[in-house]
């Protein structure tokens, strides 16, 4: 009798999954130092609370992918996804995310104005930054005609690969001003001009995808400066003792969004962390992290002065700097690829 | 029928039941998929899925000048209904892959449209009004042409071709065409690595069959074992070896051999080194096998007929080992086609194969029609390669010894 006991027990273990079609909630984001800093401010308290199992997924970005998700309907297995600013419309345009009701996570009006919509909500304040390497080029690279200039700085450069925020640089390097930058790339001109100012450096170029990618190309050498998310750069110099630096002037400001893909199963869940990740108390332990900017605007007085002055959100570090336009973006990302992959494979 | 016929027969009959689930396998996981990517590559139901009413009605149209005001309506009504279930992008995509600037027109177009069809609306106005773009051929020429249900849309672009308005073929790009010049690319070089594969094989293999049984199983296992490791492993290891602070290049500079380290990665050199590694056993095996079959003493009896070491190697070797070169050849050929994260890993931008634009097509813009029709591109040019090969050496010339 116990035998026949212990093999339902077993079968019954062995069914269970099965049965219980209905997943955990899965959140995806980008990986890394990154998502190890998420897990630490948000994902591990919030599971402490509510008790609720969470999954974790990471990805690197493109439509496209959340395209295939969504087209692949029950056997998709994201719920919450950081998605960037023109996947956030692009997205929420061809509807594969859920449109948010607001009342399930206590109103949009507690984010900085602007910056949630009808498919997302703020993530995170970040920026693109050139980083070089302190300990091996003293007088440091000033602009973005400097990353530019290889005989001043010799070396390799690295850049994330696709024509994303790269046109906007390239037009800063030739001298286009920040304020002029998506005017400029709004003719045709001004796209033919800065393929032709990246011509100038392609055969430095080394191509990053992955946000991990940068910090270890810049450590090992293997390039002299790299563009980065600005969070990575303090936290490589905090793990591996070293002397990375940030330019600020010319970098560019993102703000990344959650989202909750059309259909999950696991939305009800969703909301709640959507509504934990936004609470001022919990949002203030963020910047801490990686340097990144809070996106609630009660958590920005609860943020040390010492602290702030680090993020990209500063006032000092946002002079100078562009905030990407998903809109140019979201009409032009398909044509440009394109000409970027063709460009790049010549 | 006799008594020897039928069991024949039942011999045959056995032996087909035996086939059977392997033949079942191939066609589940091998020809179905195959044949379901040649149809994607030509297939195009993306528009007509979200605006049938007005691909039905565009049908009539005789593409010049602007369509009928019914084919203005059918568009207001499926717009409407695409804003209801937010489909609209699906049919904003296809578009403006015909045309960029078309998603614009699209997604405005929907954002400022009523949330239901009321009747007695002129939308061969109200369309223009809402987008310029309405009032122009271009985009009714767009629409024409994207209706489906099959078309040579992606197949063209796979050539960097498409059809004008008039229906006559001409270039995509004024820039320059990819797709081309990446094919052209990955047959360039799968061949180098062709080539470096046997010339390194075919002393590699006279090595181990020439030395002493237990010299030989050891080189055996140290030319069998990478094949047991995982592709992306070696991959990852030739980055540390090859790197600009590397094992070679720290070496070469330590020993003062040279002063800048050498550039062996993240270009074709490093694409060309690690393929190389990873295909080389797939052509020292056939040789191996073709060289154990040709008898030892028709060299000796060569030599001693008076015939030097090249006379002997090029007529008398060479000629026997040549199927097993084919095969080796031809095997690492077109294995070297299909790799994709070797060069992913070591190479630049210049140096992907085709294989890394199926793959960037699948899963970062999700564009299948363009991802199924290069891959229909590369399986037909590898089958018209196998077939002239055939042709000018002979099938009877490729052998696995």
């Amino acid at each position: 009798m116990k035998k026949v006991i212990h093999l339902a027990a077993l079968v019954a273990a062995l069914a269970v999954p099965g049965i219980a079609a209905a997943r955990d909630l899965t959140v995806v984001s980008w990986g890394g130092l990154f998502q190890d800093a998420q897990r630490d401010v948000f994902f591990t308290p919030f599971k402490t609370e509510t008790k609720a199992p969470l999954l974790e997924d990471s990805w690197d970005g493109g439509v496209g992918v959340l395209r295939s998700k969504a087209q692949a309907g029950d056997s998709n297995t994201w719920d919450l996804v950081e998605v960037e600013a023109e996947e956030l419309a692009i997205g929420c345009e061809e509807g594969l995310f859920e449109v948010l009701d607001p009342a399930k996570f206590g109103g949009t009006e507690k984010y900085l104005p602007g910056t949630a919509s009808d498919c997302g909500v703020p993530a995170n304040i970040f920026s693109i930054a050139v980083a070089y390497d302190g300990d091996k080029i003293a007088s440091g690279p000033k602009s973005w005609a400097d990353f530019w200039d290889v005989k001043a700085f010799p070396g390799k450069r690295s850049l994330r690969n696709g024509p994303k925020m790269n046109l906007e640089f390239a037009l800063m390097a030739d001298g286009v001003s920040a304020d002029k930058v998506y005017e400029t790339l709004a003719t045709p001109e001004g796209v033919d001009r800065a393929f032709a100012k990246l011509d100038e450096l392609k055969p430095n170029i080394v191509w990053w995808t992955s946000g991990n990618q940068p910090m270890q190309l810049l450590g090992s050498g293997e390039v002299a400066m790299t563009t980065s998310y600005n969070g990575r750069i303090p936290a490589a110099n905090a793990a591996d003792k070293r002397n990375f630096k940030i330019i600020w002037p010319g970098a560019m400001l993102n703000v990344d969004s959650w989202v909750i893909m059309k259909g999950s199963p696991n939305s009800d869940s969703a909301y709640k962390l959507i509504d934990f990740m936004g609470r001022p108390e919990v949002q203030a332990k963020w910047p801490a992290k990686l340097n990144y900017g809070v996106s609630v605007t009660d958590a920005q007085k609860l943020v040390p002065a010492e602290l702030a002055a680090n993020l990209p959100t500063a006032p000092e570090n946002l002079a100078g700097s562009l905030t990407l336009d998903a809109g140019f973006w979201v009409d032009n990302i398909d044509q440009l690829t394109e000409r970027f992959s063709a460009w790049a494979a010549k | 029928m006799n008594e020897t016929t039928s069991t024949r027969f039942s011999i045959k009959a056995a032996g087909f039941l035996l086939i059977l689930p392997l033949v079942l396998f191939l066609l589940a996981v091998f020809f179905v998929p195959l044949a379901g990517m040649l149809r994607l590559a030509v297939e195009d139901t993306d528009l007509s899925s979200v605006m049938p009413l007005t691909v039905e009605a565009i049908e009539r149209w005789d593409g010049t000048g602007l369509p009928a005001p019914a084919v203005y309506d059918a568009v207001a009504v499926d717009l409407i209904a695409a804003k209801e279930t937010r489909t609209a992008g699906v049919a904003a995509r296809r578009l403006n892959y015909d045309t960029p600037s078309l998603r614009s027109v699209i997604t405005a177009t929907v954002r400022r449209l009523p949330k239901t069809t009321s009747t007695g609306t002129d939308w061969a106005t109200e369309l223009p009004a809402i987008d310029p773009a309405w009032g122009k051929p271009e985009i009714w020429q767009a629409i024409a042409r994207a209706r489906g249900p099959w078309s040579d849309f992606y197949l063209l672009s796979a050539f960097d071709l498409r059809r004008d308005p008039g229906g006559s073929i001409r270039a995509a790009r004024d820039d320059g065409g990819l797709y081309v010049d990446v094919l052209i690319r990955t047959f360039i070089i799968a061949f180098t690595v062709t080539v470096i594969c046997i010339v390194l094989a075919l002393p590699a293999a006279f090595l181990l069959i020439s030395t002493g049984s237990g010299v030989s199983s050891l080189l055996m296992i140290v030319l069998l074992l990478p094949l047991w490791t995982s592709v992306l492993v070696r991959s990852a290891a030739w980055m540390v070896i090859l790197q600009k602070n590397g094992l070679i290049n720290t070496l070469l500079i330590n020993i003062g051999l040279i002063g800048q380290p050498l550039e062996l990665i993240y270009n074709r050199t490093g694409v060309l080194i690690a393929l190389t590694h990873i295909l080389l056993p797939y052509a020292v095996l056939p040789i191996l096998g073709a060289m154990r079959n040709v008898p030892r003493n028709q060299t000796l009896a060569a030599n001693s007929l008076g015939a030097g070491p090249l006379r002997t190697f090029f007529s008398v070797y060479l000629p026997q080992i040549l199927p097993g070169i084919s095969a080796g050849g031809l095997l690492v050929f077109i294995l070297s086609l299909g790799y994709y994260i070797t060069p992913l890993l070591l190479g630049g931008a210049g140096d992907q194969l085709l294989p890394y634009y199926i793959a960037f097509n699948t899963t970062q813009t999700v564009n299948w029609g363009l991802a199924a029709a290069l891959g229909s591109v590369l399986l037909a040019a590898t089958f018209l390669l196998y077939a002239a090969y055939i042709r000018v050496v002979g099938v009877q010339r490729i052998g696995l010894g």
